[in-house]
């Protein structure tokens, strides 16, 4: 007789809270540099997400609560993929990054599927229904997706192999050390955050997609195909969601069907934070919260962290409604 | 996929047909008479079941959340603005009935009308219709508090700063044991709650218990008639259609004033006063409150009853909470629970029970996206197409059109 929801809830009570490498003492802002830099490092996760949220947001209005379990089928699928390939712990490093390589490119064409076809099946039907008909679509691919999470890895975090030995020192700025994870995640963050704002701003379907989100109607008037323009958005969140799915993998070396809840969460969080809609905006908001959650988990104890970041998104929507780098979208005028 | 759309429309038009024609033969009453025999069957259905029985118990937890998806419905369906948080004001419901119905401050020693096994113990034990007065005072104070950061906000940003309250609410639910009121008394009991709270306990009648759940369901099913009531009336009240203004136009429902401020922060509190309600009676019920249940899946799982129900629309929202409360606690785990492995199949159907629930979301919100039981005024606005971009997107994509 135990309900659903409650079953849900037993699961969820845990936030990532990410105390990697150098031991966090708690209540110490001694070492705020390594916070910093582990901040970033997160951050960087959060921000590939995020933009998945915020170009959905820009051009349909929906809030994809779908997008965090597409961005957890991507670390599955990664993790699944490498150890079918061959990867371990005792490969070579030009097999480890050329099979890394290849498993970031099918973690991100399946995620990338996997976010349209929700569009098609889920969104696309519900496209002149009332505005929140398609939330409980995306809330009930959710649930089929976390589901699937479920019987695929089971109810517990699950170990993966730490195959690029995350917390091995690169570096050391002034007693900050820099670990394989940091570089990992930032370095494969930044060039791609690049390539998808000069996509945007750049190509012809880049143009499509900002001409859709500011008037979707004016932009089929103009020979848009909106429809094609929406599919392609759909997908480019999900190719970022597959590459933050890797990352989440390796940096964190466990994978649980829930983290996608979480991450998403966050991830909209830091959205919305930088102003939705707004590319920029989403990363900034991603490497924003990463930072407060590190230095949160040092100084109060990760516990307290959610409390932190979400008393810091109202502190911001009060003060400044629109996010910090937000423009004035059709709704939120 | 879309054929099957078109021929299911197809089917539910013929019914509608169908149904108008044989309600314009009923008499003008006929309204009348079905709530009366409504709520009479209401108040004998008990009566159908053992008083232990697995059905009963879902019923009365179905009851408490339909008040809850009730009150959501005045913020979200009424008054147009989105809550992710509502299960905070359920968390502080429930807290309220930790607080002072059980022995949890145990350095205090008040006992108000408190039953004669209650009366003899520690802590603070006042009677069930006290904890409820409170919790609707506290609650609907908490719910305007919210509400003060998103006056100056529109559309999905109000979703996330109430989001933002849920959670902190959460958080601090799960964390109070480690903040200390003095004297060795802690704010919440953390993950490993608060328990043994007092049972409802009537002067004069009697204490209830967990073998006797009829009782439990009459207290809910009152509950619920109240606020179904309280809902009615104020949906066709002066403040009920200066809410219906508001979410339709903020400008010029302002310009032709209507204060924004008091209406708004009143959807909040008669929004959140109902979820303490419920909050305060489904922790009695269960005899203990625990952390790990006030959750932002909650929210989620209280907002897909009030939309699939039918945004605004009352009766739609009683359908939407009950159905989808039934699924939830009785369809997948008690009735479907068998069919798997009668099929020879060898997994037990709660393990897919997520997948299940989210599918038949999905289903649900494709085939009938305005809701089982859409409001009237939506009604009207979705068949004739006023004034929505969105509608012209959809026909200009070739999809299927209302209508």
């Amino acid at each position: 007789m135990l309900p659903l929801v409650y079953a849900i809830h037993d699961l969820s009570s845990g936030y990532p809270a990410f105390v990697h490498g150098q031991s966090v003492a708690q209540h110490d802002l001694t070492n705020i540099g390594q916070n910093l830099a582990q901040g970033l490092a997160n951050g960087a996760i959060w921000a590939l997400v995020a933009i998945g949220y915020t170009l959905v947001y820009g051009i349909i209005e929906l809030i994809n609560f779908a997008h965090g379990d597409v961005f957890m089928i991507g670390s599955f699928v990664a993790a699944w993929f490498w150890s079918s390939i061959g990867l371990g712990l005792a490969t070579g490093p030009v097999g480890l990054v050329l099979g890394l390589l290849l498993t970031m490119i099918v973690s991100m064409v399946v995620c990338g599927s996997l976010n349209t076809l929700i569009e098609r099946v889920a969104y696309r039907p519900l496209r002149n229904a009332p505005k929140l008909a398609p939330l409980i679509t995306a809330v009930g691919f959710s649930f089929i997706l976390q589901n699937v999470g479920l019987l695929w890895l089971g109810g517990n975090q699950a170990g993966v192999d730490d195959l690029v030995r995350q917390d091995k020192t690169v570096f050391q700025i002034s007693g900050v050390v820099i670990q394989r994870g940091y570089v990992l995640a930032i370095g494969i963050t930044i060039p791609l955050v690049m390539a998808v704002t000069r996509f945007i701003a750049r190509t012809r379907m880049g143009r499509a997609m900002r001409a859709t989100a500011q008037d979707p109607e004016a932009a089929r008037l103009m020979g848009i195909n909106v429809n094609t323009t929406i599919s392609a958005t759909f997908m480019l969140g999900g190719l970022l969601a597959g590459v933050a799915g890797l990352i989440y993998a390796l940096y964190n070396t466990t994978i649980w069907y829930f983290q996608g809840f979480q991450a998403g969460l966050i991830a909209f969080t830091a959205a919305v934070m930088g102003g939705i809609g707004n590319v920029r905006g989403a990363v900034l908001g991603g490497f924003i919260i990463g930072i407060i959650q590190s230095i949160s988990d040092a100084r109060f104890g990760p516990q307290w962290t959610p409390v932190v970041v979400f008393g810091y998104l109202i502190m911001i929507m009060v003060l400044r409604p629109r996010g910090l780098l937000g423009e004035e979208t059709r709704e939120a005028g | 996929m879309e054929q099957l759309i078109q021929q299911l429309r197809e089917w539910r038009y013929s019914w509608i047909q169908g149904w108008r024609t044989f309600e314009s033969r009923l008499p003008p009453w006929w309204t009348r008479a079905l709530a009366g025999a409504l709520i009479a069957f209401g108040i004998l259905f008990p009566f159908l079941f053992s008083q232990g029985s697995g059905f009963l118990n879902a019923t009365i937890t179905a009851l408490a959340y339909s008040v809850m998806a009730l009150g959501l419905n005045v913020v979200v369906g009424f008054a147009g603005l989105l809550d992710l948080g509502y299960v905070a004001f359920y968390a502080i419901g429930a807290y309220c009935a930790g607080w002072f119905g059980s022995e949890f401050f145990f350095n205090r020693h008040i006992h108000i009308l408190s039953s004669p096994v209650a009366g003899k113990l520690i802590g603070i034990h006042l009677n069930f219709v006290f904890i409820l007065v409170i919790a609707v005072i506290l609650t609907a104070f908490f719910g305007a508090i919210i509400g003060l950061p998103t006056l100056r906000l529109r559309g999905d940003y109000i979703a996330i700063v109430t989001l933002a309250f849920g959670e902190i609410i959460d958080r601090i639910a799960i964390n109070g044991q480690s903040i200390h009121l003095g004297g060795g008394t802690t704010l919440t009991g953390g993950s490993i709650g608060i328990s043994a709270l007092d049972p409802i306990y009537i002067p004069g009648i009697g204490t209830f218990d967990q073998l006797h759940l009829r009782p439990w369901y009459w207290v809910i099913f009152a509950i619920l008639m109240l606020v179904l009531f309280v809902n009615v009336r104020m949906r066709d009240s002066r403040l009920g259609r200066a809410w219906v203004a508001l979410r339709e136009d903020e400008v010029a429902a302002v310009s032709m004033g209507i204060p924004l401020v008091k209406t708004k922060l009143m959807a909040y509190a008669i929004g959140a006063a109902f979820g303490g309600m419920s909050g305060v009676f489904l922790a009695t019920f269960q005899t203990v409150v625990s952390s790990d249940r006030f959750n932002f899946s909650f929210s989620i799982f209280i907002l897909s009853m009030v939309i699939v129900g039918g945004l605004g629309s009352v009766w739609g929202v009683l359908l939407g909470a009950l159905l989808l409360s039934y699924i939830n606690q009785y369809l997948i785990p008690d009735v479907l629970n068998s069919i798997p492995s009668s099929l020879g199949l060898s997994f037990s159907l709660t393990d897919i029970g997520l997948g299940i629930y989210g599918f038949l979301l999905v289903l649900v919100m494709v085939l009938r996206p305005q809701g089982l039981i859409p409001e009237r005024r939506r009604k009207l606005e979705l068949a004739k197409g006023i004034g929505v971009g969105e509608t012209e997107l959809g026909m200009a994509a070739g999809e299927g059109t209302e209508a």
